[in-house]
């Protein structure tokens, strides 16, 4: 009889060996069926450039565009964001799809980390992230955008909004964990980001709102991000005339950021543990 | 050693009993078929058993260690196989068992040595490099199979194996099996088809409603049915005088469910013979009779002495009536 030696615990290399194979997994689900990465792909850039040549005329003349340019310079940090976070909702469609495939019963018969099936999740929704921001920056910049500051400001920017996307995959990996139904989800997962995009800075400043939506516009994170965003892309005229404090938006930005990952993660990682008892 | 071993093992969900106070054990180096038709609480006690959900009560060991206080230990030592193909149709075949060979903390050359040898032996080395959604659903079903022995598991759990592939299929798939169990692998099986534990087990325990109700060799469970039975089925209005006629041949009263009057057939074809006549003598003529080896629902009848839609069917709608659609 061949008999494996137990185990007494898992070592931190055998665990990111998990973290990783899940991740390639993924990664490959992505390449393999290109039908994915179009869609995801398209969808962006199709708002990218819809918000832009819609709203654009009307939007330059009223807001803060004289300090920026022309409004592709507002647009592209919020649009960002945006896409980042509806692209977030892929990692709820995603885990849903292996739940229901019997993937998931799989691997928890394994005898891997418990954690490793959603870091390889996030991390590889995060990782389509990074691609679909370096594209629509291409995209926007033929549609006119330009560097504000430099290129390293907008790598750092773009580090932030992928920050936040990896957050928001925690919070979709919950929201799939606790459905558990890939139409619902479908759904659902929009439920709390429709009011979070549209009622913040992401297409139009803040200022025009009634005084109720403008207070929650503005303390919410995705204000906060996307500002975050537009003081490390715009130029530093633009930065100054709107006001905004570039520090103090990033430290902002990263607190949110890091609050929702030290709240979602564990919670999802409980939720996954008790996911048929 | 033991290879399994469970005591009153209850899993209640909300109101339904999947599994009712489960006590079984068997040794290492057999393959055990756990028998039972649907909702009877198999799939529950597999899943418990690989620590993929925790009992309400009740204890359970495998290879001797507690599945719930050492979950991770019971992990290095079982291979799962589902009752649906838990494998990626985007990956290829040896993609998909490499990784699970990855998961069992092989290091990527072992996982790749072990890969080819077990595709080798489930015989899809051919496919190994075409994407599994190119493979029929026989394939999928001896793939799962592979991820699952990859970890070289001691024991190894395999819910249903063969529910829903073609006959065809189902022949191979029982060949593997039997080649797995020769080299030393303890099987634990679960099936809803005699023939399918009677091929395969060395022991088989029945489970119906959550419950143990009967164990033993597959020798052992034909002779507490009594071997053949003897089934008519009578138009509408014949039930009472077709009962009347079998109930002296059988010396008991027939089993009836709905419009068939089922009892042993304690002499073979002689007591078919006797059955004919009798109808015939009384000016029944039922629309069919037959001579015919019990089924999973006779096993149910002969153990339970009930069939197996039971005063609490409610809570389990797919019940094996429901399976045959009802006469
Ligand atoms: N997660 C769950 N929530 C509620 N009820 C459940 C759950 N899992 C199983 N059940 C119920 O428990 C009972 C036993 O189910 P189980 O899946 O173990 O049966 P089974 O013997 O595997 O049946 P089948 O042959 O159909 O696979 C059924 O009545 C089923 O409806
Ligand atoms: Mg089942």
């Amino acid at each position: 009889m061949t008999t494996t030696q137990p185990r007494p615990k898992l070592t931190i290399s055998q665990k990111l060996t998990h973290t990783r194979v899940i991740t390639k997994r993924n990664l490959l689900r992505n390449v393999r069926i290109p039908q994915l990465l179009v869609f995801a792909t398209i969808q962006p850039v199709m708002f990218l450039i819809l918000f832009n040549y819609v709203f654009g005329g009307a939007i330059t003349q009223g807001g803060p565009a004289a300090a920026v340019g022309d409004y592709i310079n507002w647009l592209i940090p919020g649009i960002l964001v945006q896409s980042a976070v509806f692209g977030s909702t892929q990692t709820a469609v995603g885990l849903t799809e292996d739940l229901r495939a019997g993937v998931i019963d799989r691997f928890r018969s394994l005898p891997m980390a418990r954690s490793a099936v959603l870091t390889g999740r996030t991390n590889a929704d995060t990782t389509r992230n990074l691609w679909v921001l370096g594209l629509m920056l291409a995209v926007g910049y033929l549609i006119g955008w330009r560097f504000g500051q430099g290129f390293l400001r907008v790598a750092l920017a773009v580090l932030l909004v992928l920050f936040f996307a990896y957050a928001m995959s925690w919070v979709m990996a919950c929201m799939g964990l606790a459905i558990k139904d890939t139409e619902a989800v479908q759904v659902a997962g929009f439920l709390p980001i429709f009011p979070l995009v549209f009622a913040s800075s992401v297409f139009v400043p803040t200022d025009t709102m009634p005084d109720w939506l403008q207070a929650f516009a503005e303390n919410q994170p995705i204000t906060i991000i996307s500002n975050a965003v537009r003081s490390l892309m715009l130029p530093e005229q633009a930065v100054e005339f709107i006001g905004f404090n570039q520090s103090e938006l990033i430290w902002q930005s990263l607190a949110w950021t890091a609050g929702i990952i030290l709240v979602f993660a564990p919670l999802a990682i409980r939720l996954y543990r008790r996911i048929s008892d | 050693m033991l290879a399994v071993q469970t005591h009153e093992i209850t899993k209640h969900f909300g109101e339904v009993r999947a599994l009712d106070g489960v006590s079984l054990q068997f040794e290492q180096g057999i393959v055990y078929g756990l028998l039972g038709p649907n909702g009877a609480g198999k799939t529950t006690l597999i899943r418990i058993l690989a620590t993929l959900s925790r009992p309400t009560s009740g204890t359970a060991r495998v290879a001797g260690i507690d599945v719930v206080d050492d979950p991770m230990a019971v992990r290095n030592r079982i291979g799962l196989g589902g009752q649906f193909a838990a494998v990626d149709d985007y990956q290829t075949g040896r993609e998909n068992v490499e990784m699970v060979g990855r998961l069992y903390n092989l290091s990527a050359n072992e996982s790749r040595k072990r890969a080819d040898e077990v595709l080798e032996r489930i015989r899809l080395t051919d496919a190994a490099d075409r994407p599994v959604k190119t493979y029929s659903g026989g394939m999928k079903r001896r793939l799962d199979l592979a991820a699952s022995m990859i970890g070289r598991p001691e024991i190894l759990f395999l819910d249903e194996p063969t529910t829903g592939v073609d006959p065809g299929s189902r022949l191979d798939l029982w060949d593997l099996i039997e080649d797995l169990v020769e080299a030393g692998t303890t099987l634990l099986l679960t099936t809803q088809y005699l023939d399918e534990a009677d091929r395969l087990a060395d022991r088989i325990g029945v489970i119906d409603h959550g419950k143990l109700i009967a164990e033993g060799t597959s020798t052992e469970l034909k002779n507490r049915l009594g071997g053949d039975v003897v089934e008519i089925h009578a138009l509408d209005g014949d039930i009472d005088s077709s009962a009347a006629v079998l109930t002296p041949i059988a010396g008991e009263e027939p089993v009836i469910q709905g419009q068939s009057l089922t009892i042993p057939a304690l002499r073979g074809v002689d007591t078919l013979t006797q059955v004919v006549r009798g109808l015939d003598e009384a000016g029944i003529r039922p629309e069919d009779i037959a001579l015919r080896k019990p089924t999973l629902d006779d096993v149910f009848l002969a153990l339970t002495g009930r069939v197996a839609e039971g005063e609490d069917a409610e809570a389990r709608p797919t019940g094996p009536r429901g399976r045959r659609g009802g006469r």
